[in-house]
């Protein structure tokens, strides 16, 4: 499926600037692309070595574990196909928690690391297991309580409440976590083979 | 409000003052082990490059040649249908933009803010929507792409599902709310 989308969006993208008359677009999108690419690997370098390094420190002294059994009674039922003992579950927890914070550049490294972890217990590498799939669905519609990027926006543009936004942000991103949660069971049962 | 942004302010501090701290305490070699940890940092960033480039490469070409704008006019005639406000229609570039790019769709999203104004219907949908979505598409073809995962199974569609009713129950509740 990635294999397809990833083409359609570069031919039909190709097919219509040629359509536009305006192919020289392509060429400069793709080369000034490559180049973030790099910039935003070389930002997240410098990013990802300050929070694992920070996360290392937690999990010797016993903080990460700690969190994750804080929170294992939510978790065993979320993912039921790993361990008690996992130690992707404090990668998971840190990860969720970076996104409530709203501390997006913190959560990248932990779910790259949950991810890590999360691939020693797959049976078959090549192909994502259900509790990736269920870590994935809880990370992309993860709470948020403060949506800071977008209320600086606003400030910005001047608003009499830049924070009045919160509330409708917290309810619409619960429906989708909600629904992110219904969707992954589902579909984790009716894959079971 | 103002507690939340003082939280915001304080977040990373207070974990860069209280981790380290703790851990010295427990005899844990703080510096060392920082150090150990942030090694992987590096090795994790150029792991992920190339799917960061090839997704960032077919993402921009889809975006800047104007394809996207045409699949959002394919869409302007079912949201009329479905006899929503007019201006719901507004917000269609941010809900495809959103799940392939994330400072895509915060441009697009500040476009619409400055455009609209802050504290208009649009404004405040936009920001809704900005805040509560992730980039899914993305972080899955990232994060998956990290460990050699090549068969994503239903993940796509359980992300976009999300998406989806992320995008409805933002419409519904700014209406309800701001409306």
């Amino acid at each position: 499926m990635v294999n397809l989308i990833w083409l359609i969006m570069m031919i039909s993208g190709i097919l219509v600037a040629a359509l536009k008359g305006n192919i020289e677009q392509v060429t400069t999108s793709a080369l000034q692309a490559a180049e973030v690419g790099i910039e935003v690997a070389i930002y997240l370098m410098g990013i990802m070595s300050l929070w694992l390094g920070l996360m290392n420190i937690a999990d010797k002294a016993g903080l990460v574990k700690g969190l994750a059994r804080i929170f294992s009674p939510v978790l065993r039922v979320l993912f039921p196909s790993l361990k008690a003992e996992s130690p992707a579950f404090g990668a998971i927890v840190m990860n969720l928690c970076a996104n409530i914070l709203g501390l997006g550049n913190a959560a990248t490294p932990f779910g790259l690391k949950a991810m890590e972890e999360l691939q020693k217990e797959n049976s078959d590498p090549t192909t994502a297991s259900p509790a990736m799939i269920t870590f994935l669905a809880l990370n992309t519609s993860c709470i948020t309580i403060i949506p800071a990027t977008i209320i600086g926006v606003r400030m910005k543009a001047g608003s009499i409440n830049p924070t009045e936004i919160i509330g409708t942000t917290i309810f619409a991103t619960g429906c989708a976590m909600t629904a992110a949660i219904i969707v992954d069971y589902v579909f984790r049962k009716r894959n079971r083979i | 409000m103002t507690i939340i942004t003082e939280l915001a302010r304080w977040a990373i501090p207070l974990i860069l003052f209280t981790v380290p701290l703790y851990a010295y305490m427990r005899k844990v070699p703080v510096y060392e082990t920082f150090v150990e940890g942030a090694e992987n940092g590096f090795k994790t960033a150029v792991k992920i490059l190339p799917f960061l480039i090839g997704m960032l490469v077919s993402i921009r070409i889809f975006v800047d040649s104007g394809a996207l704008e045409l699949l959002i006019d394919l869409f302007r005639p079912l949201f009329t249908a479905v006899g929503w406000n007019p201006d719901v229609l507004e917000i269609i570039p941010l809900a495809i933009m959103r799940p392939l790019s994330g400072s895509g769709s915060l441009g697009v999203a500040t476009q619409l803010i400055l455009q609209h104004g802050p504290d208009s219907f649009i404004g405040r949908l936009a920001s809704t929507l900005q805040g509560s979505t992730d980039t899914t598409f993305f972080v899955l073809a990232i994060y998956f792409g990290s460990v050699g995962i090549k068969k994503y199974r239903y993940a796509l569609k359980v992300g976009l599902t999300a998406d989806a009713v992320g995008l409805i129950a933002s419409i519904w509740i700014v209406s309800k709310i701001f409306g």
